[in-house]
This record gives C-alpha cells, sequence and structure tokens, in this order.
C-alpha cells in the first residue's frame, strides 16, 4: 500500500494505482471526460490536470501513478487553472448549440463548463465544423461536438471485442470515423450513446424526443436474454422514453446489450393490443373484460366436459415472469391436467426424467470472467448472449483458453483456443471425442451412461486438445448454449458435457435462453410436479405433456394433440421449435385462449385474445440464469383495457371455480413461490441421472438445417421494436450453404431457389458461406418468411 | 400660548384649506385618468402580456424545442412535445401554454436562447369557456404574425438595455 495525500485527506492505495483511481477512492472529483473506470487510460482530454507536490508542471490525475509520500492538490489555484486552461481549448471548437442538442442537461462538457468555463470566448477565428457520419440506425452523430475523448473508440476495442469506431486525421483535422461505408453494427453499440460524454454520439430512437430532466427514473430488469441486466426505464407522461443500464457489478457491469436498450420501442408499438377481443362465429370483436373471461372460462369447461382436463395444454413464454408462470400452471393443475411447459423451442425432452434440478449457469456471472478455460458448445453467443460474450471476451484477455463446437462460425471477437464446426448432428460425436479424450487424459473409465458410444468414437486432434485445455486450466467450464438446448441431441449432449464435467472438474453451465428460463422451472411450469422431488419427476403419474408434445412433435399431419390451449405471451407460430407443426397443431385446437400483448395478425388459431402487461406495466419476478431472483415493479401504467396477466390468470383460475386464487398482489404470488431463498437455491442443479447415449446421431447423407434464432426475433416485444428491425442482425433472412454444397446441387450463388422442409416450400435467395460444415443449409428461425418451414434442425431440400 | 395658536387654526380652517390645497393642485396638474378602452395608458417596450411564438422572416419557426422555457417556468403553465421534423431539425409537435397558471413573470422570454417565446403588448384577451385560455402552438404562432412588427421593435429598443 502506499500512502499519498489528495487535498489534506491520507489514503491508502495499492502500488500502480492512479491519482484518480485514489481520489475516487476518498470520494474527491476530478474533472474528466477520457477517463472511465472500465475503459484503458487515455489521458487526451487532459481535463483531470492536478497540481502535485514537486512536478515541475499539473499532472493529469487519471494517468499518473501514486507514489509514496505525494502531495497532490485538485482545487490550487495551479490545478483549476490549468483546468480552465484545458476547457478554454475544448470549448473552441465546440459548437454552442446546446439547446437542440439531446446530451443537453446530462452533459459533462456542459456541466464542466459552468464550473471550469468562461463566460466569453477569445477565439475569434472560424469553428471548425465535421460532417456527420450514419452509423446505422441506431446511433445518430453531431460530429461537430466532439471533444476527442476517445471513449467510443476504446470501448469498440476493449468491451465490444470489434474496433468499429477509429479516430483519423490528425490534430484540428482528426475525426472519429467508421471504416469506409460501414456501419456501427455490434450488438454492444448502444454503450457508446452513455459513453460519449458530449452530444456527438445519441440515441437516434430517442433522438429530440424529451429531455433529461422531463423523465422519472423507474428500476427495472431486462426481459430480454437470460442475463437479467438491471435497466433504469425512464418515463414521461405515462410512456417509456428510453432504457438506460442501472449499473450491476454482479451482471452487466454498466453495459446493456442493443436488445435491452432499444427493445422498449417495442412497448409502444402500434401492435399492441388494448382490448379483450373474442371470436364470434369466425368475426373477431372488441369486448369488455367480463365477457371475455367468461368466454375463455366456458370454453375451457367446454373442453374439459367434451374430453377430460388432460386435453387441456398450456404453454408459456419464458419471457413471462415468475408469478405469471406460476399462475398459469396453477391454473392448469388445479383444472387437472399436467400439461404444461415453457421449453417451446426445446426438442428433445428426455432429460426430463433425469433432470435433478433446475438447469442453471453453474456459477455466478461475475465468476466467467475469471474462468481459465471455458468451451462452448452450440451457441451463437455473441446474439444470444452479448453481455456473457463481453464477460467471455474479458477471461480470455486475462489469459482464458476459449473453444467452441458449433454447426456455424460465430465470430466472438476474441481469440479462439480451439474451433470444432460441424453439421448439427455430428456435434454429439465431438463432445463424445472429448469425453473420451477426457477419459484418457484422466486415466478414468468413461461414466456408464456414455460406455456404449464410445467404442463408435475415434479421438480427433482438436477434441484431445480441448479436452486438456479444460482439464490443465482451473477454473474452468463447459456451457451449453442455445442452440444445443433446442439440438435434437439435448438429452445426449446435457449428459455427455455432466460426464465430462464429472471427469475433468470443470464446471457446467447451460445458458438461459429466456429472461425467466430458470424461473420458469421454480414456477412449476414444466409438465412434472412441482415440488422438483425426484420421486415426482416425468414419467410418474403425475407428469403432463412437454412442449414438444403439445406443439406435435413427432405426431403426423392433421392429428391434434390437445383440444385447448392457454398460450402465455407466446407466438407459437414463431416461437416453437417446429413452426409449421406448431402453426397446424393450434389450428386443429378446438378452443385456444391467447394471452397476448401484441394483436399479431390477429392469430388465426385462437378463439379469445386476452391483452396483457409486458413487463414494464407489471410487477413480477425474473430469475436470471444464475438464479439471482430479481422483482420489479411496474413502470407505467398500462393502455387501455390492458392488465397484468397475472391479475387476468388469478380472475380466470376464480371464474373456474379453482381454489386458492385469492391473491391481492404479485409479492402474495412470489411468497407462494419462493418461500425459502436458500431452498431455492438448493434446487438449482444441472446433475443429470443416468441417461444412456443410444445413438450417436451420425450423419446420413442428407441436407441439414442449421436454425438459429436470430438475435432480434427472438421474442414479441424485440420483433417490434423498429429501430433494431432496421439494424444489419435483422436483415431478411437469407439461406447459407458451403459453396461445396451448392456446386453439388448445381445452384449459383445470389440465386433464389427453392428450400423445402416436409411439404412446405419457400422461395429465398441462397449465399455461400465456405465457414459452415458439409451438407448443411443455415437458415434463420422466428421470421415470418421462414416460420412456414418445419423444424430448427433436420432434414431439409433445396432445389431450383 | 400652543393652545391660542391651535384655537386660531381651528378658528380659521387651516386644515381645510391645507387639504384644499392639494386638491386644487390636482385639479389644473396634468390628469393621469384615461378613458379606457378609447384611451390607453403608454407601455414599455418589455411590457409582458399574451404570449406569442415567433418566426424568422423566412416564415420558419423559431421555436427549436429545446424546453427551456418549460423547465424554467415556476408556474409549470408550458407544455412541450417535440420530434425530429421531416428535415431533421429538432422541433415542437405541441406548445401549450395555460394562460390561467401563467403568472407572466417573463421568464420563459428570458430563456429562450432564439427568441421565439415572447410576452407582447396584449392584454386584450379573454376565454369564454373553460380551455379558451390553454394556448396551442397554433393560436400562438398566429398571435406572433399578427403583431411581429411590434415584437420586433420592441426588442431593439431594448436590445441596448441587455
Amino acid at each position: 500500500m502506499i500512502n499519498i495525500e489528495i487535498d489534506g485527506k491520507q489514503v491508502a492505495v495499492t502500488q500502480g494505482s492512479t491519482v484518480m483511481d485514489a481520489a475516487r477512492q476518498i470520494g474527491v472529483y476530478i474533472p474528466h471526460f477520457c477517463y472511465h473506470k472500465k475503459l484503458s487510460i487515455a489521458a487526451n482530454c487532459r481535463m483531470c490536470l492536478v497540481e502535485v507536490e514537486k512536478a515541475p508542471k499539473p499532472l493529469p490525475a487519471c494517468a499518473t501513478p501514486v507514489a509514496e509520500g505525494m502531495k497532490v492538490s485538485t482545487h490550487s489555484q495551479q490545478a483549476v487553472t490549468a483546468q480552465k486552461g484545458v476547457m478554454e481549448f475544448l470549448l473552441i471548437n465546440h459548437p454552442l448549440d446546446c439547446p437542440i442538442c439531446d446530451q443537453g442537461g446530462e452533459c459533462q462538457l456542459q456541466d464542466l463548463a459552468v464550473g471550469y468555463g468562461s463566460s466569453g470566448s477569445r477565439y475569434q477565428e472560424a469553428k471548425r465544423a465535421v460532417t456527420n457520419k450514419n452509423l446505422g440506425p441506431l446511433i445518430s452523430t453531431d460530429m461537430t461536438r466532439c471533444i476527442h475523448c476517445t471513449r467510443c473508440v476504446r470501448f469498440g476495442q476493449e468491451i465490444a471485442g470489434i474496433m468499429e469506431l477509429g479516430m483519423a486525421g490528425r490534430g484540428e483535422h482528426s475525426e472519429i470515423l467508421t471504416f469506409v461505408g460501414k456501419t456501427v453494427d455490434s450488438e454492444l453499440s448502444g454503450n457508446v450513446i452513455d459513453l460519449c460524454p458530449v452530444g456527438a454520439l445519441v440515441s437516434k430512437p430517442f433522438r429530440y424526443s424529451a429531455r433529461t430532466w422531463e423523465l422519472s427514473r423507474r428500476k427495472s430488469i431486462s426481459a430480454h436474454c437470460g442475463l437479467g441486466s438491471n435497466l433504469v426505464v425512464q418515463v414521461k407522461n405515462n410512456r417509456v422514453m428510453r432504457v438506460l443500464p442501472r449499473e450491476n457489478e454482479a451482471i452487466n457491469e454498466c453495459w446493456l446489450s442493443d436488445k435491452d436498450r432499444f427493445s422498449y420501442e417495442g412497448l409502444n408499438s402500434e401492435d399492441r393490443l388494448t382490448a379483450p377481443m373474442i371470436r364470434k362465429s369466425g368475426e373477431w370483436e372488441v369486448c369488455d373484460w367480463q365477457e371475455a373471461l367468461a368466454f375463455a372460462a366456458e370454453g375451457i369447461r367446454n373442453v374439459i366436459n367434451e374430453h377430460g382436463a388432460q386435453d387441456i395444454g398450456a404453454l408459456g413464454s419464458a419471457h413471462s415472469t415468475l408469478e405469471e408462470l406460476y399462475l398459469l400452471q396453477k391454473l392448469m393443475r388445479g383444472l387437472g391436467s399436467h400439461n404444461i411447459d415453457h421449453r417451446v423451442r426445446q426438442s428433445d425432452f428426455r432429460a426430463d426424467i433425469v433432470l435433478q434440478g433446475t438447469p442453471w449457469l453453474g456459477m455466478q456471472i461475475a465468476e466467467v470472467s475469471q474462468l481459465k478455460s471455458i468451451l462452448v458448445i452450440g451457441s451463437t453467443l455473441r446474439k444470444d448472449h452479448p453481455l456473457l460474450a463481453q464477460r467471455i471476451r474479458q477471461a480470455v484477455k486475462q489469459g482464458a483458453q476459449l473453444s467452441v463446437i458449433n454447426p456455424i462460425v460465430d465470430d466472438l471477437l476474441t481469440a479462439l483456443a480451439y474451433q470444432v464446426i460441424v453439421a448439427p448432428s455430428a456435434m454429439l460425436g465431438v463432445v463424445l471425442q472429448i469425453l473420451k479424450a477426457a477419459a484418457e487424459i484422466k486415466n478414468t473409465s468413461v461414466p456408464e451412461q456414455a460406455a456404449f458410444a464410445m467404442d463408435q468414437v475415434n479421438i480427433s486432434e482438436n477434441a484431445r486438445e480441448i479436452a486438456a485445455s479444460i482439464i490443465e486450466h482451473s477454473p474452468a467450464a463447459v456451457f451449453l448454449g442455445n442452440l444445443a438446448q433446442h439440438h435434437p441431441h439435448y438429452a445426449d449432449l446435457f449428459s455427455a458435457i455432466q460426464a465430462i464435467s464429472e471427469i475433468t472438474g470443470a464446471r457446467f453451465g447451460v445458458l438461459g435462453e429466456a429472461a425467466n428460463s430458470v424461473g420458469a422451472y421454480s414456477a412449476g411450469a414444466i409438465p412434472w410436479s412441482v415440488g422438483v422431488e425426484s420421486t415426482s419427476k416425468a414419467g410418474s403419474g403425475k407428469s403432463g405433456l412437454n412442449a414438444g408434445q403439445m406443439l406435435g412433435l413427432g405426431t403426423s399431419e392433421e392429428e391434434s394433440v390437445c383440444s385447448a390451449y392457454v398460450l402465455l405471451n407466446l407466438e407459437p407460430e414463431l416461437d416453437s421449435y417446429d413452426t409449421h407443426r406448431a402453426l397446424q397443431v393450434m389450428n386443429h385446437a378446438k378452443f385456444v385462449v391467447s394471452l397476448s400483448s401484441y394483436k399479431g395478425d390477429i392469430p388465426s388459431y385462437a378463439d379469445v385474445i386476452l391483452p396483457i402487461s409486458p413487463f414494464t406495466e407489471t410487477s413480477g419476478t425474473f430469475v436470471n440464469t444464475e438464479g439471482r431472483i430479481q422483482s420489479f415493479q411496474g413502470v407505467v401504467s398500462p393502455p387501455g383495457e390492458v392488465r397484468p396477466a397475472w391479475k387476468v390468470l388469478r380472475v380466470l383460475g376464480n371464474l373456474l371455480d379453482l381454489e386458492g386464487f385469492d391473491y391481492d398482489s404479485s409479492e402474495q404470488v412470489r411468497a407462494e413461490i419462493i418461500s425459502d431463498k436458500e431452498e431455492f437455491a438448493q434446487n438449482l442443479n444441472n446433475s443429470l441421472g443416468v441417461l444412456s447415449i443410444k445413438d450417436l446421431g451420425q450423419k446420413n447423407g442428407k441436407i441439414e438445417r442449421i436454425g438459429e434464432i436470430p438475435i432480434y426475433q427472438a421474442d414479441p416485444i424485440v420483433r417490434r421494436a423498429m429501430s433494431l428491425q432496421k439494424t444489419h442482425d435483422a436483415a431478411p433472412p437469407a439461406a447459407f450453404a458451403s459453396s461445396a454444397l451448392l456446386s453439388k446441387v448445381g445452384i449459383l450463388a445470389g440465386e433464389v431457389i427453392r428450400i423445402s422442409q416436409q411439404d412446405e416450400e419457400i422461395h429465398l435467395m441462397i449465399s455461400a458461406d465456405d465457414n459452415l460444415p458439409d451438407d448443411c443449409i443455415r437458415l434463420a428461425c422466428a421470421y415470418p418468411q421462414t416460420s412456414k418451414l418445419g423444424a430448427m434442425f433436420g432434414e431439409i431440400k433445396l432445389a431450383k | 400660548m400652543e393652545r391660542i395658536k391651535q384655537f386660531f387654526k381651528s378658528f380659521l380652517l387651516f386644515e381645510l384649506l391645507k387639504g384644499m390645497k392639494v386638491t386644487g393642485r390636482y385639479l389644473f396638474a396634468p390628469k393621469i385618468t384615461v378613458h379606457y378602452p378609447e384611451e390607453k395608458t403608454p407601455q414599455s417596450p418589455r411590457f409582458r402580456g399574451l404570449h406569442a411564438l415567433r418566426r424568422y422572416p423566412n416564415g420558419e419557426e423559431r421555436c427549436i424545442a429545446c424546453k427551456l422555457c418549460e423547465a424554467v417556468c415556476p408556474a409549470m403553465a408550458i407544455t412541450i412535445e417535440s420530434e425530429q421534423r421531416d428535415d431533421g431539425t429538432r422541433r415542437t409537435t405541441r406548445y401549450d401554454i395555460d394562460l390561467i397558471k401563467c403568472i407572466f413573470c417573463g421568464f420563459c422570454e428570458e430563456a429562450c436562447p432564439v427568441d421565439a417565446i415572447v410576452e407582447t403588448r396584449v392584454l386584450e384577451y379573454h376565454g369564454e369557456v373553460r380551455g379558451d385560455l390553454t394556448y396551442t402552438k397554433e393560436m400562438l404562432l398566429a398571435v406572433g404574425e399578427q403583431y411581429e412588427e411590434q415584437i420586433a421593435k420592441d426588442r431593439e429598443d431594448d436590445a441596448p438595455y441587455r
């Protein structure tokens, strides 16, 4: 520890810290622009000049390392003169357009100019003007305002992992630009808006719409990816105007992904449903709540009377709150049906029987940056969990080895130690190779569940290296991504990875797909009984149909599964594993109640649509992928006749004469679900009972589809966020295939071809992508254009 | 002695004459009473009456929706909503002044960086039903157009003292 004195206050700091760190530690504010605690030190704004005893000139606090006995004064005559001098220089070229600048009121330059600027300028010459740049649909620019702090550039290099902004030119001519003709497309790009200390980079969707002082700030939790980023939702006139990050070192640090930041536009979408609607003899009618709920209850009753309670199914999106999913399952179980699930995009449910608890990340999110070896299996990580990818990049920067097994190349913008790109059907084989290699290195036997498959596996060099990497480096972790969870051999992958984790000692995590993926298990939105006792598992008498069965996986066409469905926050025609079949099943059902925030195209299959609140309009709880319970309040009141879903389900429970539906608040519901936080934490468990791997899922020579969920199509809110829909990541779907496959089929890249799965066919342009494994077509799901096709993985045909 | 002096003062109605002297002085002095509304008192160029939104000589509205007037208004009488106009400029979509709340302090005028919101010399206006005295952007712009000449002249007269 080094002792120094700042403004007469003694402070002890560690060797290597800077004067700025020391000052922050004792709460002394030193004015600054380019310094940011999460970014490297540039020391180019010179605003933090301070007087250091015995130093001939003022020194920049952010770049001056502390030395024993140093005496710093931040407000001495010399320091203040220096700071005022810097401010005068900064203001030489800065336009005085604060009245039209969106940063006005939250501008660091504006604030500091009050303290350090003079009332007039001595500068008589022409001011510099810089042309604005097009940085895409999310960031709007006024480059004349730039003070060249380079925070945005450093953010790109150090946090986002891709240098999309850079500084070109020198002196008077230096300016921040993108590469020629390129926009800023990183999934974390919105953070530069927060970082910019002036109004050079501001939010495009928010542009000119409100002033910071008019907005009330309300806390919330993001409803998108499984991280549960903490938000500050800014509200004016009962309308969400913008979303900013709320700092939480354990989850999102001070960042926010673009999905979390800009998806609020979907909340104010034209497509919002504002009144209940029922279908009477084929025609949609707007009605009041009483009529709609009575209609829904009667419909459900009729189905029960005709077919029995077993013929009702409920599907809830894992983007719904804990309370909503709990009440949905309580409603279903009260009616006598266990057909409830939230895993609508999963296709392989064999692991259900042996699941020991709720699959989760297996560690704290913050621990990810400390890992030394990471293996990610089946994930478009940057798109699915942008901030977790950021954590992994930090880990790699600290020397971690990152290996990836994936059917597509998802550029993680960091150094990969090993990468195995194989067809989806071959992924299990690679994982088993690693298992075998790990067992060989550790000199142990392979656990019994995988023993059968071991003879058929030949260890490749890469697999051996990956196994060695996770054994040699500790702590290590293996993560199962979204793609793996949707994979038709999910259970086998799960089982094999668990075996790897057992042998190598690496930790094992399942990346939660949605904001409440972990919570949905705890709420009981799963077909087996709540309580997660191993005795009342799937397979025992008490279990119902899972999402795959309810959505018709493995059953033939024209065959309906359940006669009635209750859908919560879900658009099965886009949100399921086999969208084609899901729509068929829904159309076949006799009665469908849809609780939704959006009209969609007024689903053809629904009989009653009940308008429910998205996360900003209801109180509730999300349990993120690390098992952190985060409750939030509504930040605005719902428009029109919209009501929070927990209230709707509560009243529906009353109307169906079910017991225990007399809640007065969502907190009461939560207390019923999570009575004891420790017990709740104990339920987080990634281990499986014995699940033998029988089928290696070898390739059969057919062309396979790789169906990933694009970042801005993943849930109903984000699909309606207009600005996000204009980004490159939301470009209309295209098919990709390796040029080897294209020439084999005799198709040129760029041609519009016919792509078919089962009987359905779409016309789409195909492009060449030689990073894809052979005999695979990459075709994104969840687009209206591609949802006509079937399963996310599996056989696909293409023809001219 | 004092009592004799007092006796003569009251006997000769000295106090009355003293009062009559004031009356007499004002009887012949120039009158300040005006026959309102036929006659009007002179107004300062800084008179703070009905608000107006001004335009530039080329017809472009001055207001840039900076919302400083809204922020400074002590009576919270101003409501502004803004957006990006098609040509990319920052403009108001709504600019309401509730003249019932307004205390005519002139802060809005002081705060305006572009001299868009001004207070005119107009003091004769009324409302007949509730809501009549909530002036919208169109009404305020119309006031500005009607009195622009006077407004511009007043700003010019006042300029040397600012």
